[in-house]
C-alpha cells in the first residue's frame, strides 16, 4: 500500500496543472481517488462531509453484485453441461463448470467495463470534469442481464447506447432519469430481439473447448416456457431459489440476489423500503392473480412467482438504484410497490414480454420524480395545516 | 395584417440579394424547421425509416410549400384577416391532393407507402407556419424562397435520419444494399439489423442527437 501511495505522489506533479501529461489529468485524478480517498476539504458551505464517497459506494455494490455474478458463472456452466448431458448432477465437475462459464461470461464483462469506460474517458476529456465513477456498477451489472450467448458487438453497442443516450446526454452520473443498465438492455431486448430473447441464447450449447455440439437444444428459461402455455414445465420452487435453471446470466440465484441484498442494506447504501415494497408489490400482484385463477399461469404460488426470473435481481440491483428510484421515503414504499406490481403484472398478462422486471422498473423510474412531487406536495399542505390551526 | 404592405416602395432588390439568400440559408441551420423550431416532427418520425420515402416526402412537402407559398403571397392583399387560416388551408389541401395524384400517377409503389402521410402534410405545421408567418407579408419571390428554404431545411434532416435508420435497421441506403447479404446470422455471419432503428422512437432519439451536435457546434441557439 505505501509504495503505491508513494508511486501515486511520484506520479502526480506531471499530471498536474503545467506538467507533462496535464491532459490527462481527470484520467489520473480518477484512478487516484479510486485507490486512496482523496484529502479534499470542502472550502465553502456546509463542512460535513460523508465518509463515504461515491466511489466507496460504488464498491461496496460491486461486492454486493460478487455473489450473483460468481454463481452465474458456475450456473452457465452448469447450464451447458446439463445440456450436452455430460457431469448433469450439481456436485459433479465443479472446476470444469467454472472454466466454461468464466470463458464465457468474463469477455462480457470486460466488453461492458471497456466500451463503457472508453465513452467516460472520451466525456471527460471533452468536458474537462472528473471521471464520474457511475459506470463502475453499471459495467458490473449489464453482463448478469444478458444471455451467455450474446454476442460481444452487442454488448458494446448496448452499453454504448446506454452510457450515452441514458446517461450522458443528461448530464452524466448522478443526472440519469434511466437506470443504465436496464437502458442497455432494453434497447438490446427490442433491437435484437432474437438474439435477447426466445428459448435459444439462455444455455451456451457453444462447441469452445472441443466439447461435442448439441444441435437444436431448447433451453428455454422457466418464465419463456410459461409465456407459452407450458407453466408445468417451470423450474421448481427450490431451482428457482438456489438458480439452478437458464436465464441471464447472474439472475437466476435469488439466493446470491439475497446475500447482495443483506450486504446492501447491512451497508445502508440499498433501501431496504425499496426492497421490501417491489417484493411486497408483486406479492400482492401474485395473490390476486392467484385468487383470480384464470389459467395455469395465474396459479403459480406467490412465493414461487417472485423466484422465477429476474425479479429478485431486479427488485434488489435494479430497482434500488438511488439515482433513478423515488428519493423520499413515502414515495419508495409507493415506488417499489408499483414496480413489483407491474412487473407481475406484464409477466402474466403479455405473452410478448416473458419477463416485465426490466420495463417496470424503467417506467416507474420515469414516474419517480412525479411520485416524489406529490408526496413533498402533500407534506406542504398537512404542515400548512397544521401551522394554521396553531396560529388559529 | 395582411393589408399593411402599403409601405413607401423600395429600390428594387436584386433576386439574389444577401437578404434573399438569407432566407434561404437560415432555415438549413439557425432557424431550422425541425431541429430549432421543432415543428414537423411527427412526419419527421413516421417516413424515415427509409431513405427513398424521406426523400419523396420532402419533395412532397418542398412542392407544398414552395407553391401554397407563392400562391398565398399573391393572393395575400384578397384573403380578408379573418378568414385567412380556412382560406390557407383550402389552398394547402388542394395542393397537396394534386401532390398525392402525381405520386399515385408517377411512382405507384412509394406512393402505397408513403401515401397515408402525405395525405397528412396538410397537418404539417411548417406548411401553415411559413404560409402564416411569412407568405401573408411577403412578396411571391422572397415567398418562394422561404419556402424552398425550409423545405430544405426539413428535407436533409429527413435524408440524414434516414440514412442511419436504413441502414442500421435494414443494411441497405436508397434500396442499395450496404451490408453484404452474407454477413447475416442467417447466411452463417454474426451481424444483424437492429430492429430499434425501424421502431420510430429511435428517429426521436436521432433527432435528439442532431439538435445535440448542432448546438454544441452552433452556440447561439442555446437557450440562457
Amino acid at each position: 500500500m505505501k509504495a503505491l501511495l508513494h508511486l501515486v505522489e511520484k506520479m502526480k506533479p506531471a499530471f498536474s496543472k503545467g506538467g507533462k501529461l496535464e491532459k490527462l489529468h481527470w484520467v489520473f485524478d480518477g484512478l487516484e481517488t479510486f485507490l486512496f480517498t482523496p484529502g479534499h476539504a470542502t472550502e465553502r458551505g456546509s463542512h460535513i462531509r460523508d465518509g463515504i464517497d461515491l466511489k466507496r459506494t460504488m464498491s461496496v455494490v460491486i461486492t454486493a453484485l460478487l455473489p450473483c455474478l460468481l454463481f452465474g458463472i458456475w450456473n452457465v456452466g452448469q447450464q451447458h453441461y446439463q445440456a450436452i448431458g455430460q457431469l448433469v448432477g450439481l456436485g459433479e465437475g465443479f472446476w470444469e463448470k467454472v472454466l466454461f462459464g468464466a470463458v464465457k461470461v468474463l469477455p462480457i464483462v470486460v466488453v461492458s467495463y471497456g466500451v463503457g469506460l472508453g465513452i467516460e474517458f472520451l466525456f471527460t476529456s471533452i468536458k474537462g470534469h472528473p471521471i464520474q465513477e457511475g459506470f463502475l456498477v453499471s459495467g458490473m451489472l449489464i453482463p448478469l442481464v444478458m444471455p451467455v450467448d450474446v454476442p460481444l458487438w452487442m454488448v458494446a453497442v448496448g452499453t454504448a447506447f446506454a452510457v450515452v443516450i441514458g446517461k450522458e446526454v443528461f448530464g452524466g452520473t448522478g443526472m440519469n432519469v434511466l437506470n443504465v443498465a436496464l437502458t442497455a438492455r432494453a434497447f438490446l431486448f427490442f433491437a435484437y430481439p432474437t438474439q435477447m430473447s426466445g428459448d435459444k441464447v439462455w444455455v451456451s450449447t457453444a462447441t469452445d473447448l472441443n466439447l461435442p455440439l448439441v444441435d437444436g437444444f431448447s433451453g428455454a428459461t422457466s418464465l419463456g416456457q410459461a409465456a407459452t402455455g407450458h407453466v408445468d414445465r417451470i423450474a421448481s420452487l427450490s431451482d428457482t431459489f438456489w438458480g439452478f435453471e437458464a436465464g441471464s446470466i447472474g439472475e437466476t440465484s435469488a439466493f446470491a440476489c439475497l446475500i447482495g441484498a443483506a450486504i446492501l442494506i447491512i451497508t445502508g447504501i440499498g433501501s431496504w423500503r425499496i426492497i421490501l415494497a417491489t417484493i411486497l408489490g408483486g406479492a400482492a400482484m401474485s395473490w390476486i392473480f392467484n385468487l383470480v385463477g384464470a389459467n395455469d399461469y395465474m396459479r403459480i404460488p406467490v412465493l414461487h412467482q417472485l423466484m422465477l426470473g429476474g425479479f429478485m435481481f431486479g427488485t434488489v440491483f435494479m430497482a434500488t438504484d438511488p439515482v433513478t428510484a423515488a428519493q423520499t421515503n413515502t414515495g419508495k414504499w409507493i415506488y417499489g410497490f408499483l414496480t413489483g406490481l407491474l412487473a407481475i403484472l406484464i409477466r402474466v398478462v403479455n405473452p410478448a414480454y416473458p419477463e416485465g422486471v426490466m420495463l417496470a422498473i424503467l417506467f416507474m423510474n420515469v414516474m419517480a420524480p412525479l411520485i416524489d412531487h406529490y408526496v413533498v406536495q402533500a407534506n406542504i399542505k398537512r404542515r400548512l395545516k397544521r401551522a394554521a390551526v396553531q396560529t388559529a | 395584417m395582411s393589408t399593411e404592405t402599403a409601405l413607401p416602395v423600395k429600390p428594387a432588390e436584386g433576386l439574389f440579394s444577401k437578404k434573399n439568400r438569407k432566407l434561404i440559408t437560415d432555415p438549413l441551420n439557425d432557424n431550422n424547421p425541425i431541429t430549432v423550431q421543432v415543428l414537423g416532427i411527427c412526419s419527421a418520425l413516421a417516413i424515415t425509416v427509409k431513405v427513398q420515402n424521406a426523400v419523396v416526402m420532402s419533395l412532397s412537402v418542398l412542392a407544398v410549400v414552395v407553391v401554397g407559398n407563392m400562391v398565398i403571397s399573391a393572393l395575400r392583399n384578397l384573403i380578408p384577416g379573418r378568414i385567412r387560416i380556412i382560406a390557407q388551408l383550402v389552398i394547402a389541401a388542394g395542393l397537396v391532393t394534386l401532390v398525392d395524384i402525381v405520386l399515385k400517377a408517377y411512382v405507384y409503389d412509394v406512393s402505397k407507402q408513403v401515401g397515408v402521410y402525405v395525405g397528412l402534410i396538410i397537418t404539417n405545421c411548417i406548411l401553415m407556419g411559413r404560409y402564416e408567418a411569412f407568405a401573408m407579408g411577403n412578396k411571391v419571390w422572397p415567398s418562394a424562397l422561404d419556402g424552398l428554404g425550409n423545405s430544405l431545411g426539413y428535407a436533409w434532416i429527413l435524408v440524414a435520419v434516414a440514412t442511419v435508420r436504413e441502414i442500421t435497421g435494414n443494411g441497405s441506403w436508397m434500396g442499395m444494399r450496404l451490408i453484404p447479404e452474407s454477413w447475416y446470422a442467417a447466411n452463417g455471419g454474426g451481424y444483424f439489423n437492429n430492429n430499434m432503428m425501424i421502431l420510430p422512437p429511435m428517429a426521436l432519439v436521432l433527432v435528439g442527437i442532431i439538435i445535440w451536435i448542432q448546438r454544441s457546434r452552433n452556440t447561439k441557439l442555446i437557450e440562457s
